[in-house]
């Protein structure tokens, strides 16, 4: 088993959906990742629409793509200049195998040590790990579809719409307009320097605002974000290792020896409660850390909208000063007006738009803050609960014995 | 000084608390005596010369047990100046008389039960014992005085119940047991294992504050040493030994010279090690004995579990440390953000944490010392089988040589049936005669242990589960508070996100 490639295939329930809501609303495009394949750590999503718009060829269809198709679709809208006023979603992560495949390995390793009880308990886990991940990044590329297909801008893109429809290898396309840009944009975008956002001078209120609040939230959700991690990491750790004690216990057990039984018998009620503690450790993660990670991301791609902004500040800046250079000199006069007046254009439009974004931006943050507290809340509670009828008929059968 | 006896500490980074050896524990004996039927056990053995203090416990004659209350009873009997001062317990072989049955090994070889009766009929007479002793350890306080206060008060009905207390300490608990253990385990009674001297699971990560530590050696230790005494005055034929009575009614005792006390690593070491070595021992026996089977197996287990459960002590502190400071992040990413109903959630979820953090913490501490206790627990009751079986080894032995040894001398005889020599013909056949006398004691000393391990490991394994069980009880009780907490806790968070809008 250790030998061949851990190749599943997941379908998938509605609880795990949206660190964000109500994307998935508008009848007219309606997109999902229904199953996911995983074949030597590659992951293969089916990309599932059903719409009610003529642009497409087909009311339903469904297509299969790749992280790197999803990282190519990002890109291309990062560079097209015409949504440089919009928050685009931000890219999701790729999947990251990496804790699951590393334990798989421990187990090759240390099968010839361990005992047969305790080499299925952690196969079992190690399964359990590897589907946690999965979910995890369907959901989060799910979401970055949905997101798209909920704007009423990018909803219209082009290379959206091949993204979703066009039934063939995407990678050649994907070659083609890697070539095109050279990630050129993309990069200026990457190595946005926030001492330009905060050193140019703003002219409007509610931008100065909402740049103090990005960079100073930003900085403290990129802390909140790893602690969490660490948080989560450290709870799982403990879930994994009561496994291991668990399956010690068992072997033990396995024993024909009653004096051993009857001890193991009472060991065992130390490790009771760990499938539960393992499903907070998980709940937890998606519904705090997750939560954490995504909109660390999506200030991330905020702060983006206001670096093009500042630019966009910079450059009509600039245009006035050339504009006013050519005045004096009595040159190109024409040409400094109209490039004066295109840079204005832009950046007006700019902050048009992106003052909607952020405001709505806003919004979907503090309902998707709240929806994944009173879930977790809620989680956490029924798992306590589930703990508590477990121990309380644990009680009554030694004290009936 | 019996420090240096001891084995290196364990933790030497932890205070050892040397003074706890010196403090005093109260320990505090309820006896009520029932009314008891016409075979009165304790009878027969008051006739035996254990004392008159046995008489003032068994005895139902009201009248004595109305005596002052600072009356000094005299406790002093010829038996009890013995003591075994010869440093840890040395490796017994009992003394037998040829037509004796055994005797426990107290250096005078005297009247006492073993010599009227068999365990068999010590048994039955157990069925007519109806008196109920318990007792209970409370905390130590400094060194200071040692008086017993003897009080007896009178209840309903004709006999009172007996109730007074003694300060002993820690030391004299490990000094009653290595009496005990040199005085039944070569007979095959499985003694009571005492607390150890480092107690295991003072924990070598410790999570929490500093002045809780104390406190919990401290009930830790106390509660280690009631169950011992319990333990040991539950069994019937401890209940009467000399030493037992002397160490629950004497106002003083002297000191115990030396301690053995190994830590929970050293005997687990031993017990496994034993278990190969007696693992031979009975495959050379040629008997299949299932008494013995019990504990061999499962010795890397053991091992494996108590450093998995150490290493679990460290999960837990990191998973502590990163609860802490993801509740400090959530606070200040709550002071950061705007919106007014999200800003509170946070700063209640960062207060959440912390709470949380804070169960967990106690609740760590107390699963990390329940479950070194009970392994602890478990690796000192198979030290005491593994003691028991160690003497029936050796009775075996003994017996195996004897008849080795009569099989030569038998061999000699006949060769010297014919030579002339009637003297020498004599003397052979005289030493036959005794040979076989051992030949046949040996035989019946060997069956007599078995036996009595027999019974011994039934009724002790009877007695530990129902010990565990006690603990376990509580343990998941603890456990029941700590999950019913976080309720209250995510219960009080739950408005809080509800009222984000």
């Amino acid at each position: 088993y250790m030998k061949s490639n851990l190749d599943f295939r997941i379908q998938f329930l509605q609880e795990l959906r949206s660190v964000s809501v109500d994307l998935n609303n508008d009848a007219s495009l309606l997109i999902d990742i229904p199953d996911a394949l995983c074949e030597r750590d590659k992951v293969k999503f089916t990309v599932h629409t059903k719409t009610t718009l003529s642009s497409f060829q087909k009311p339903e269809f469904s297509v299969p793509r790749q992280h790197e198709d999803f990282i190519w679709l990002h890109d291309t809208l990062v560079e097209t200049e015409d949504y440089a006023g919009l928050i685009i979603p931000p890219a999701p992560p790729k999947p990251d195998f990496d804790s699951p495949r590393e334990k798989m390995h421990k187990l090759g390793e240390g099968e010839a040590t361990m005992t047969k009880e305790e080499y299925t308990k952690m196969k079992q886990e190690l399964e359990a790990e590897y589907l946690a991940v999965f979910k995890k990044t369907v959901q989060v590329h799910e979401i970055f579809l949905q997101r798209l297909s909920s704007h009423p801008i990018l909803s219209k893109d082009r290379n959206f719409q091949i993204f979703l429809e066009y039934d063939q290898d995407l990678s050649v396309r994907r070659k083609n307009a890697k070539e095109m840009f050279g990630g050129f944009f993309k990069n200026m975008v990457k190595s946005a320097d926030e001492v330009l956002i905060s050193g140019v001078k703003e002219v409007d209120d509610f931008f100065e605002q909402e740049k103090t609040f990005l960079l100073d939230y930003y900085s403290k959700i990129k802390d909140s974000t790893a602690k969490a991690e660490k948080m989560t990491r450290a709870h799982k750790n403990i879930a994994d290792d009561y496994i291991h004690i668990s399956a010690t216990l068992n072997s033990l057990a396995a024993d024909d020896t009653t004096a051993n039984k009857k001890w193991v018998q009472c060991m065992k009620y130390f490790f009771i409660t760990n499938k539960l503690e393992g499903r907070v450790a998980s709940d937890q993660d998606l519904k705090l850390t997750e939560l954490l990670r995504y909109y660390m991301r999506d200030i991330q791609a905020a702060k983006d909208l206001l670096y093009r902004r500042a630019r966009a500040l910079a450059d009509y800046e600039n245009s006035n000063k050339a504009l006013d250079k050519a005045r004096l000199k009595s040159k190109d006069i024409p040409q400094a007006e109209d490039n004066q007046r295109q840079c204005l254009q832009k950046f007006d439009k700019l902050s048009e738009s992106g003052k909607k974004e952020l405001t709505s931006f806003k919004g979907r943050r503090v309902v998707a803050f709240r929806k994944n507290f009173i879930e977790m809340a809620e989680l956490e509670i029924k798992h306590a609960k589930n703990s508590v009828t477990l121990l309380q008929s644990c009680i009554e059968l030694l004290k009936s014995n | 000084s019996s420090s240096a006896h001891l084995p290196p500490p364990l933790f030497p980074g932890l205070q050892l608390r040397s003074q706890f050896v010196q403090d005093f524990f109260h320990v505090h004996i309820f006896v009520s005596v029932q009314p008891q039927p016409a075979s009165l056990p304790a009878e027969n053995i008051s006739t035996n010369s254990n004392g008159p203090k046995q008489d003032l416990l068994f005895d139902d004659d009201p009248e004595d047990l109305f005596a002052e209350a600072t009356e000094e009873v005299s406790l002093d009997s010829p038996e009890r100046d013995v003591l075994l001062s010869d440093g840890p317990s040395p490796a017994i072989t009992p003394i037998t008389p040829p037509t004796s049955v055994i005797t426990p090994r107290i250096g005078h070889s005297h009247d006492d039960m073993f010599t009227h009766s068999s365990f068999d009929e010590i048994e039955e007479e157990e069925g007519g014992d109806s008196f109920d002793i318990h007792i209970s350890v409370s905390d130590p306080e400094k060194v200071g005085e040692c008086t017993a206060s003897h009080h007896y008060k009178q209840s309903l009905g004709n006999i009172p119940d007996v109730e007074f207390s003694v300060k002993r300490r820690f030391s004299d608990f490990l000094g009653l047991h290595s009496k005990l253990a040199s005085k039944y385990l070569h007979i095959g009674y499985i003694v009571p294992p005492a607390p150890e001297k480092s107690i295991v699971g003072m924990t070598k990560v410790k999570v929490g504050k500093e002045d809780q530590s104390s406190n919990e050696f401290v009930e830790k230790r106390r509660s280690a040493l009631e169950r011992y005494l319990m333990r040991t005055v539950k069994h019937p034929i401890l209940l009467k030994d000399p030493d037992v009575l002397q160490f629950l009614e004497s106002s003083e005792l002297p000191r115990a010279v030396s301690t053995q006390a190994l830590s929970s690593a050293g005997l687990l070491r031993m017990v496994n090690k034993a278990a190969d070595a007696v693992n031979k021992m009975t495959i050379k026996m040629n008997e299949s004995d299932a008494v013995s089977e019990g504990w061999r197996e499962g010795g890397k287990e053991r091992e494996s579990l108590r450093d998995a459960r150490e290493d679990s002590g460290e999960l837990c502190m990191q998973l502590s440390v990163n609860t802490a400071q993801f509740a400090k992040s959530a606070a200040m990413l709550g002071n950061s953000e705007d919106h007014t109903a999200l800003s509170r959630a946070l700063s209640q979820l960062a207060e959440v944490e912390e709470k949380i953090d804070q169960l967990h913490q106690d609740q760590a501490n107390a699963d990390f010392y329940l479950f070194s206790e009970l392994l602890g627990d478990y690796v000192r009751l198979l030290t005491a089988v593994k003691g028991v079986f160690d003497h029936r080894m050796k009775t075996w032995q003994k017996w195996q040589d004897s008849q080795m040894l009569l099989q030569k001398k038998r061999e000699a005889e006949a060769k010297l049936q014919f030579t002339n020599k009637p003297d020498k013909l004599q003397q052979a056949k005289d030493e036959i005669k005794e040979l076989e006398g051992k030949v046949q004691q040996g035989e019946r000393d060997f069956e007599q242990i078995s036996k009595t391990i027999r019974k011994e490991v039934s009724r002790f394994e009877k007695e530990r589960v129902r010990d565990f069980k006690t603990i376990i009880i509580k343990y998941l009780e603890s456990l029941v508070q700590t999950q019913q907490q976080l309720i209250k806790y995510w219960e009080a968070f739950l408005p809080e996100a509800k009222a984000i809008s």
